[in-house]
């Protein structure tokens, strides 16, 4: 391996450890403590992918998480590979895979590259305005996009890691664990709150903690060395916590954060097997310290994203951290102090720094001076305006800025150089505060947002708050931790701290070159390909808004979401429409912070678990009966019961004959059932019911319609009078849970006079329901003392009695228009019930049928399903079950909405029966009905909603809802389907014995 | 999300909640009097205010107890929660 790249001395890198991992197929080395990024520099590839438009060779930029270029898929094993990984944030680890996003084939040649030299004709708004029109052609156009844009592959079989969910309530959250993190911390850890310290990084500190210039001092020691006593004396305390690698995702209302724990990323395959991957935390703190620090700007010149250009602070890292060099003829372009630094810690090791160029006109900063002192080339006022070298900087030319900075003057000069260190000065990692609801002020001295206005108990400090120099960000952190908790004394109240101070300022948010705008490529979103060009275009264009002016060039759409050039964009905007930043505004932070894998979001809820369902008591024994299931609300309900390889169809022909010649049996406990007690019961059910309730006799049992206070059918279902004062309703499966907070919300807030009791009884009781004309032959075999005579037990009743020991409510109800039985016991004897019916009924050849049968059952008699043939729109009347609605009662919920102009509409959809011209012709539920073939586009009156084909009458049944069907007797209508047209009649919704007469049969 | 004083439960997540809507809008106690307007504004009008407003909410999830909230809906500070049956704070 190339040694060459490191200089010794380096506390974080653990050099006798050496590590091997691919990039791009190709092996190389580094040592543990190692990023893909500082291991890829240490081999000297700074090439690491291509721009997402042009296809533009991009290198490392960043040492952190706001890395716009070096995204990379890491893994290729198609169950656990990861697309949008930051190369800056992989630890490497022996076996390590990743291979450079969008480009093909490779990232040395890419053939979407050839999008670079076409990139006059690729603007702005390219794609909306380019593939607008034909319609038609949007199919042909997407998959050239598609194939051209991707950013990353997404996995392709099941995620093999295992992730975790985990909550944490705090007194205190401690976001980002840099030196006003690590103070705020101990501080509020010493005052007896139980703490929570975060950092996204591998190690705590920030960039204090490689901080080696004599002229950052505390308490007459180096700062870092002042630092690591303090982090050392942390680690002692028992009521702080400390998470590395973790970085919050999401900041929300009411101190409501969630974080990203990442456990075994930098792990081995061999280490990490069997670990928790990724673990969610879903934090509750009373107080959060936002420490999140800044983030250094770049500088929008023209052609400033080759690779080797880098901010100055990475450069400064790579050296100082990880022991790499970037660059072996370094050249630094700045508007500030902070890039002295990086020159003068670079300079000290060895490395040559042929350069600074500053656009400033002086600064007298003690940086300034070691600079001099040290040799190093100052050019001020002067600006970079171009960049030579097409996988990696090689040349950059300057000129000097004319006194406005808004044009260049004099002469060029061209330097050789393998890396440009930039720096545009220092942005506060807003972010999270702004997540939080948080306001922001601009600061016009530097040219920063900066916090203003707390939506929740928070405070932000450091370099977050716009505090930059080490004497700010201690003192100020100081004074906002007292108040903000209540602390008389601090313990730092009198350090002694010294640092270099910065006097100039100037900033240019766009460099100008000697080129025309037009012939240059100033780059302001790095990952998105935004110039600064595009967004000038975007204003010429009649854009204003700065949310607008973002979706039309995508700048700050990216993974990173623009977090390093979105002040550019603000302020480019600012100076080209003459609108102060301040008035401007920012564009909106969304979590997550950085992407999150889906696997950390749904963590254990996998598989079974992603979903809770219910099952029924008799669960086992439909699915020992190789019952096939269907999913009604959380039920997993049987839906039919295949015998010899049936297939639905032809399994449910089978159960519906045999229900209607001799018995079927149909598990029916996950109906809703509510218990309802109170001397007001009564009077209730009248108020929530169409039909009156008052004079129900004990034992009996009534069908009721349930309205929302619009006239719209909500539920329906069967309750039965228990006692004086007590009745169990009956809901539909799906409606169960929103029934009974419906009754509940009128009795507590509309009625609470009433004296009325509900419980939900539902998982309560099991149920199974014998239908057809020998169900009274297997009952009375069940419970031979009960008389089962029309007289002691008439439909519409109910019985309490006992299969051997076992007590059971049975109530003679039908939904399939046989002579019927439900029997209900206390659910655990479910299956047991089951079983015990199903020997009785043996030798009646009794057929266990399912969903789908009873379905079709229901719709020959004409039964409508709550939710199948009504959509919220269907009042009773609409359904034709005017019969159900009480003319006497004054009032009950919907009651006045059935006569507002709108519902006595005589063409309002109704629900009519449809007979199919030819009888083996099954209509497709959901198909529309025209009545008019002539005219187009046709004129929809109504479509299928429940379709079958009737094995007891041996033709294709249909229920509908048509305009004004209900005095369209008679009428021919037309299906229109493809190809073809199908004739229908409409009919009477009742197709089987209309009389009744197998009820009592 | 929002932590919930429910005033029988104390403090929970907002997950246990189910939101209801405007407060203090009482069914008509003779509907069939009302006009179609009328009883249409008591049906469909609702305020749906960005600022202080005052809404019913739910302890769905909890001891099934409706109550009522006054919440500003353009930073979501709860600022009063109140029982059902109970008047509505003046200003
Ligand atoms: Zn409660």
């Amino acid at each position: 391996m190339s040694n060459n790249l490191r200089v010794k001395s380096s506390n974080y890198i653990d050099e006798t450890t050496i590590v091997s991992f691919k990039f791009n197929g190709k092996n190389y080395h580094g040592y543990k403590g190692d990023t893909l990024a500082s291991a890829l520099l240490a081999n000297n590839v700074h090439l690491v992918g291509r721009s997402f438009k042009y296809h533009r060779p991009r290198g490392i930029m960043t040492s952190g998480s706001e890395e716009p270029n070096a995204i990379v898929q890491v893994g290729n094993n198609a169950a656990i590979t990861e697309p949008n990984v930051r190369a800056t944030e992989v630890e490497i680890y022996d076996g390590l895979e990743a291979t450079s996003q969008n480009c093909w084939p490779s990232v040395n040649f890419d053939i979407g590259g050839i999008n670079n030299l076409l990139s006059p004709f690729l603007p702005a708004g390219f794609y909306y305005k380019t593939f607008m029109w034909p319609a038609s052609f949007w199919k042909k156009y997407e998959y050239f996009i598609r194939h051209s844009a991707g950013l990353g592959k997404s996995p392709t079989k099941p995620d093999t890691d295992i992730y975790d969910h985990k909550y944490i309530h705090c007194d205190v959250l401690v976001i980002g664990a840099g030196i006003s993190g690590i103070m705020a911390a101990k501080i509020a850890a010493k005052n007896n709150l139980k703490t929570l310290l975060l950092e996204e990084k591998t190690q705590i500190g920030g960039s204090t903690i490689y901080q080696n210039s004599e002229k950052f001092k505390i308490d007459n020691k180096n700062s870092s060395e002042w630092l690591i006593n303090e982090i050392n004396e942390i680690k002692k305390l028992d009521n702080l916590q400390i998470k590395t690698r973790t970085s919050v995702a999401a900041y929300h209302g009411y101190n409501y954060l969630l974080a990203r724990e990442n456990l075994t990323d930098h792990l081995s395959p061999s280490e990490k097997k069997g670990k928790i991957r990724q673990r969610l935390l879903k934090i509750r703190a009373k107080k959060v310290i936002v420490a999140t620090g800044s983030l250094e700007r770049p500088l929008i010149f023209n052609n400033n994203d080759r690779p080797g250009i880098m901010l100055s602070s990475a450069v400064k890292k790579y050296a100082d951290h990880y022991g790499v060099i970037c660059g072996k003829n370094n050249i630094f372009f700045t508007n500030n102090d902070s890039a002295y630094e990086s020159a003068i810690s670079l300079h000290k090791k060895g490395i040559k720094v042929q350069a600074i160029i500053d656009i400033r006109e002086n600064s007298k900063s003690s940086l300034v001076e070691e600079a001099t002192n040290l040799g190093i080339k100052i050019y001020w006022s002067h600006t970079v305006v171009d960049t030579v070298g097409y996988k990696k900087i090689n040349k950059i030319s300057l000129k000097k800025l004319s006194n406005d900075g808004q044009s260049t003057t004099g002469s060029k000069i061209n330097i050789s150089c393998d890396c440009l260190g930039v720096s545009g000065g220092w942005t506060p990692a807003v972010h999270l505060f702004t997540q939080s609801g948080g306001k922001l002020k601009f600061r016009d001295k530097d040219q920063v947002f900066i916090p203003n206005k707390y939506p929740s108990k928070q405070i932000s400090i450091g370099s977050c708050n716009g505090d930059f120099s080490l004497n700010d960000i201690i003192k100020n952190c100081l004074n906002s931790l007292k108040k903000f908790l209540e602390i008389e004394n601090i313990e730092y109240e009198n350090l002694d701290i010294i640092n270099p101070i910065e006097t100039e300022k100037r900033n240019i948010w766009l460099l100008p070159s000697d080129k025309v705008i037009g012939k240059t490529k100033p780059f302001v979103d790095y990952q998105n390909d935004a110039t600064a060009k595009d967004i000038k275009l975007a204003l010429r264009e009649g854009f204003r808004s700065i949310e607008h002016v973002k979706r039309y060039t995508t700048t700050g759409m990216g993974t990173d979401q623009g977090k390093l050039g979105n002040m550019h964009a603000l302020g480019i905007v600012a100076d080209t429409t003459g609108v102060k930043m301040s008035e401007l505004g920012t564009t909106t932070f969304r979590p997550p912070y950085t992407p999150l894998t889906f696997g950390t979001i749904v963590g254990r809820n996998v598989g079974e678990y992603f979903d809770i369902f219910r099952k029924t008591p008799m669960n086992n024994w439909h699915l020992n009966n190789k019952a096939e299931f269907e999913n009604v609300g959380q039920w997993k309900r049987a839906w039919y019961y295949p015998v010899n390889n049936e297939t639905i169809y032809e399994a449910v022909q089978r159960e519906s004959l045999a229900a209607r010649e001799s018995a079927g049996i149909l598990d029916a406990s996950t109906l809703g059932k509510i218990d309802i007690q109170g001397s007001d019961a009564s009077e209730f059910l009248n108020r929530v019911y169409t039909n009156a309730w008052s004079k129900l006799g004990i034992g009996k049992c009534r069908y009721g319609l349930m309205l929302n206070e619009d006239g719209m059918v909500y539920d329906d279902g069967v309750t039965t009078r228990l006692s004086e004062n007590h009745y169990i309703m009956t809901t539909t499966t799906g409606g169960a849970a929103n029934v009974l907070g419906k009754l509940e919300d009128y009795l507590q807030t509309e009625w609470p006079e009433l004296d009325v009791y509900l419980t939900s009884v539902t998982d309560h009781f099991a149920t199974a329901s014998i239908c057809g004309p020998n169900s009274k032959k297997i009952l009375n075999k069940l419970i031979p003392e009960l008389d089962l005579s029309d007289e002691n037990f008439p439909h519409m009743s109910f019985k309490e009695a006992r299969i051997g020991k076992i007590k059971c409510r049975v109530m003679r109800i039908s939904f399939t228009g046989e002579h019927s039985y439900e029997i209900n016991v206390q659910a655990n004897y479910g299956e047991s019930l089951w079983e015990h019916c199903m020997e009785a009924g043996k030798e009646f050849n009794i057929t266990p049928y399912g969903t789908e049968t009873m379905h079709l059952l229901r719709a020959e008699k004409g039964f409508i399903i709550v939710g199948q043939d009504t959509d919220g729109t269907m009042t009773p009347i609409d359904l034709q079950m005017d019969w159900i609605v009480s003319k006497k009662k004054y009032d009950f919920i919907g009651k006045r909405s059935l006569y507002r102009s709108d519902t006595i509409r005589e063409d309002r959809k109704q629900l009519v029966g449809l007979l199919t011209e030819n009888p083996k012709e099954i209509l497709e539920e959901g198909a529309q009905i025209v009545s008019d073939l002539s005219k187009k586009p046709f004129e929809m009156l109504g479509h299928v909603t429940s379709s079958y084909f009737s094995p007891n009458l041996k033709k294709s049944i249909a229920l509908a809802v048509v305009r004004g069907g209900k005095k369209m007797m008679g009428k021919k209508l037309f299906i229109p389907m493809e190809g073809r047209t199908i004739n229908v009649t409409i009919v009477d919704p009742i197709f089987l014995d209309k009389e009744n007469k197998r009820l009592n049969a | 999300m929002f932590i919930i004083n429910c005033p029988f439960c104390g403090e929970r997540d907002q997950s246990e909640f189910k939101a209801g809507g405007e407060a203090h809008i009482e069914r008509p106690k003779q509907p069939t009097e009302l006009s179609d307007d009328e009883w249409a504004e008591y049906l469909f009008m609702r305020k749906n205010i960005k600022g202080v407003q005052f809404e019913r909410w739910n302890h769905a999830h909890g001891c099934r107890k409706w109550f009522n909230m006054v919440r500003d809906t353009s930073n979501d500070e709860i600022k009063l929660i109140y029982k059902m049956g109970e008047n509505p704070p003046i200003e």
